[in-house]
């Protein structure tokens, strides 16, 4: 069976041990080397980029999310054994955690470290595409002679140069479709390194759950529970038409993916839909002032985002939560593309006057939509605003000192209220 | 009310009537038109609640009264009756009904009752004066391009009619801008007008104005208020809202000390930008304008799709110029010079230029420019 030794990279036929560097982290697998859509999804990867940064907190427990009231977007490993789990309300996890270190996220440095990953990625191939910051799905396909060596290979070269690089670590899925690399990376996290070959898919398939499908959220299983669907065997019972009838589209899906199909290509030009920020208070609040403060740093982080992919938004959109948990989001489209926080920030003022009265808030949340590339933002200026153009380029010469001098080396009084 | 009236003169008055009346509605009457027969004559009214325009037409009559029926469906069908017909309408108020006749054709329509229909309350203007057809026509024409169309800033989207300080002591002044452009028309002012409030006449009723100015003899008779403009002639009222809202001080926005002076063909110009123009498939297309002695080269560069130049002869003596503008905004602008020859005004490339026709300064137009 041919097998590859994860640190050494040394490819080798038999045995459980490597048999040029005697290292036991040895992959082996019939179809090691003739798989090639993979699945890269980095270890606790936001907790792992401040432990990073800050090597006392190695051995600490991280969980980076809001203070007190939000949740926990990343939890470190420490603070998975002690059942700290991603999504969970903070308060919940320092109930579980309390000696927790919980650090506010810090995106741009994210988005930036996500960049060299990226960078990475792309030099094994062409076709990786994005999920989120930390994961990503990459087709080696034809690929083998280009780099000399196996997809399986350049797989482990990568994780073992993250490490090395970037010190993070991160797991991977090598399948024959997106559907069981993504499954396949998540199944011995962290440092995981997993393949599922198409001999095996449906052994390893029949007997899983089906909210293992990626979209599956508690209502699709809610309505697959009731149609008696709970896991891939069930599935594999109905046939073609019957799912179709039952659940449309998703129907037609699951009836590939029960057998193990996923036809969808791996593409590197996933466009992107909207670009949001969001963020939920210490305690609910009315104070307009400390709401505008809010405002300002969301449409501020929105723009970061936007500014960093090459983007601008035709639809700017306020959203609050109340303090029963009620949304209210309000739009507005714009003769010209936003792309400026200043823009987000005034266009989402003037909605915040129409949702005022409805306060106190405890979550609020701005957006841009629509999006099309920045290059389409016309460059005239505004006759009866001579102030925006001198705001604009203000914003861009900050822009240029944070990227020198870093996040905080700059910021607008506002952003302090 | 039973009335027979021309085909010709029935179609006029009730497709001024229907064009008022929002295609989608969600109050029913809305969607009708007010007929009422009286002695000699037979009135049209349509709202949409912000514009009021009634429209009348002498028929004969033989039973006077006053029904509502459907505008489109009425004008759609006289439309298709034949040339010349005499058409009669006759209202069934028992049955609901208003059956219209015409040759052998019939038709039977539903009504609602005309005490429903809301007519627009009657106000006091403020300032009541008459205008020739052809001066009000320039106002709005040259100046209804500009009006925005952006919601947040409502007060824009319109044209601000008011009394202003020209060259030559005071004018009849209209101004439109969407913050990008900006037209400014200025007409001698008529007597009667000089105590009229400044307002801002809604796009749409610049449209339906539209309509009472194609004859080049006709009289207006305006009236304004601060909160109504009523635009009439002997068969057509219109009396609309204007915009509640302050039209801002565009005064400052014109440039005084543009000293940098091109002049140019207006339509060679024009079909010049248009034909650069047509390299670039993006929204906001920007051609470039770089002058020189006597000398302006208009060019476009679409990195995606290809690059375009052409020479013009001029006349500029001023230093070397770069400047940018949006290829819609130069057109527009251009094509409203039809006397003599377009001058323009720049100081640098990143201020807004002027433009006026000649050196006429009754019809000034500015625009911003685009980096490029």
């Amino acid at each position: 069976m041919p097998a590859l030794c994860r640190d050494c990279l040394h490819p080798f036929e038999t045995g459980s041990r490597c048999p040029a560097c005697r290292s036991p982290r040895v992959l082996s697998h019939p179809e090691l080397f003739s798989l090639s859509i993979a699945h890269m999804d980095c270890d606790a990867f936001y907790a792992s980029v401040e432990k990073r940064e800050d090597p006392s907190l190695a051995d600490k427990p991280v969980i980076i999310g809001g203070r007190h009231r939000g949740v926990v977007s990343t939890a470190c490993y420490v603070a998975r054994i002690r059942g700290v789990r991603s999504a969970m309300p903070m308060f919940q996890a320092l109930k579980l955690c309390p000696d927790a270190v919980v650090l506010k996220p810090r995106m741009s440095l994210y988005a930036e470290v996500s960049k060299q990953i990226r960078t990475m990625m792309e030099e094994l191939t062409p076709a990786v595409q994005p999920l989120s910051l930390d994961e990503a799905f990459l087709d080696l396909s034809g690929t083998q002679r280009l780099h000399g060596a196996p997809p399986a290979v350049m797989l482990a070269r990568l994780v073992r140069r993250m490490k090395d690089e970037l010190g993070l670590t991160g797991s991977i899925g090598l399948s024959h479709n997106k559907f069981l690399a993504k499954v396949a990376s998540d199944l011995d996290k962290p440092r995981g390194f997993r393949v599922i070959g198409k001999a095996e898919t449906p052994d390893f398939l029949r007997d899983q759950p089906v909210r293992l499908i990626w979209g599956i959220g508690p209502a699709s299983q809610e309505a697959l529970d009731r149609a008696g669907i709970r896991t891939f065997a069930d599935l594999l019972r109905w046939d073609r038409t019957a799912l179709h009838a039952r659940f449309g589209s998703m129907g037609e899906r699951l009836w590939h993916l029960a057998r193990g199909e996923d036809h969808r290509r791996v593409s590197a030009h996933e466009p992107v839909k909207s670009i949001s920020s969001e963020t939920t208070f210490d305690a609910d609040t009315a104070d307009p002032d400390i709401l505008d403060g809010h405002i300002w740093r969301m449409a501020e982080k929105t723009a970061d985002r936007a500014k960093a992919r090459g983007l601008a938004g035709r639809v700017v959109t306020l959203k609050v939560k109340k303090a029963d948990h009620a949304i209210i989001t309000r739009r507005l489209s714009l003769r010209e593309p936003a792309q400026l926080a200043d823009t987000i920030y005034r266009t989402a003022r003037g909605l915040y006057e129409q949702v005022a009265g409805e306060g106190p808030f405890r979550l609020l949340g701005c957006g841009i939509s629509q999006l099309v590339p920045e290059t389409e933002v016309s460059a005239a200026g505004d006759l009866l605003d001579p102030g925006a153009r001198q705001r604009g380029e203000a914003e861009r010469a900050a822009d240029r000192i944070r990227a020198r001098f870093g996040p905080d080396a700059i910021v607008k009084g506002r952003a302090l209220r | 009310m039973k009335l027979s009236i021309e085909r010709g003169a029935l179609l006029k008055a009730v497709a001024q009537a229907q064009s008022v009346v929002e295609r989608r509605n969600t109050i029913p009457i809305l969607a009708n038109v007010l007929i009422e027969a009286e002695g000699d004559t037979v009135q049209f009214r349509a709202t949409d609640l912000d514009i009021e325009v009634v429209d009348r037409a002498p028929a004969h009559v033989d039973r006077a009264g006053a029904t509502t029926v459907a505008a489109t469906t009425l004008h759609e069908i006289v439309r298709k009756l034949p040339d010349g017909a005499l058409v009669t309408l006759t209202a069934d108020s028992a049955a609901g009904r208003l059956a219209v006749d015409a040759g052998r054709s019939s038709f039977s329509l539903a009504t609602l009752p005309k005490e429903d229909f809301p007519v627009m309350a009657s106000s006091e203007y403020e300032s009541n004066f008459t205008a020739p057809a052809p001066v009000l026509r320039r106002l709005f024409d040259k100046s209804k391009f500009a009006i925005s169309t952006e919601e947040t800033r409502y007060y824009l989207n319109g044209v601000y009619m008011h009394v202003a300080e020209g060259e030559d002591g005071r004018v009849l002044r209209c101004v439109a801008t969407d913050g990008h452009r900006l037209a400014r028309i200025d007409a001698p002012l008529p007597e009667g007008a000089e105590t009229m409030p400044g307002v801002i006449v809604p796009r749409k009723t610049v449209g339906e104005l539209r309509k009472l100015l194609d004859d080049d003899e006709a009289k207006i008779a305006v009236s304004v208020s601060e909160t109504k403009v009523r635009f009439a002639t002997p068969a057509i009222t219109l009396t609309s809202k204007v915009i509640d809202g302050t039209f801002p001080d565009y005064t400052r926005v014109i440039p005084q000390g543009n000293t940098r002076r091109l002049e140019v063909d207006a339509s060679e110009f024009a079909k010049a930008v248009d034909r650069v123009a047509t390299v670039s498939s993006e929204r906001s297309r920007a051609v470039k304008l770089q002058l020189d002695e006597d000398r302006l080269i208009l060019s476009v560069n679409a990195p995606d799709s290809g690059a375009a130049e052409e020479e013009l002869a001029v006349a500029y003596g001023d230093d070397r110029l770069e400047i940018g503008f949006n290829a819609k905004y130069l057109l527009e602008i251009a094509s409203q010079v039809d006397r003599e020859n377009a001058v323009f005004m720049f100081n640098s490339a990143g201020d807004p230029t002027l433009m006026r026709e000649g050196d006429d300064q009754s019809a000034v137009y500015v625009v911003m420019p685009m980096r490029v």
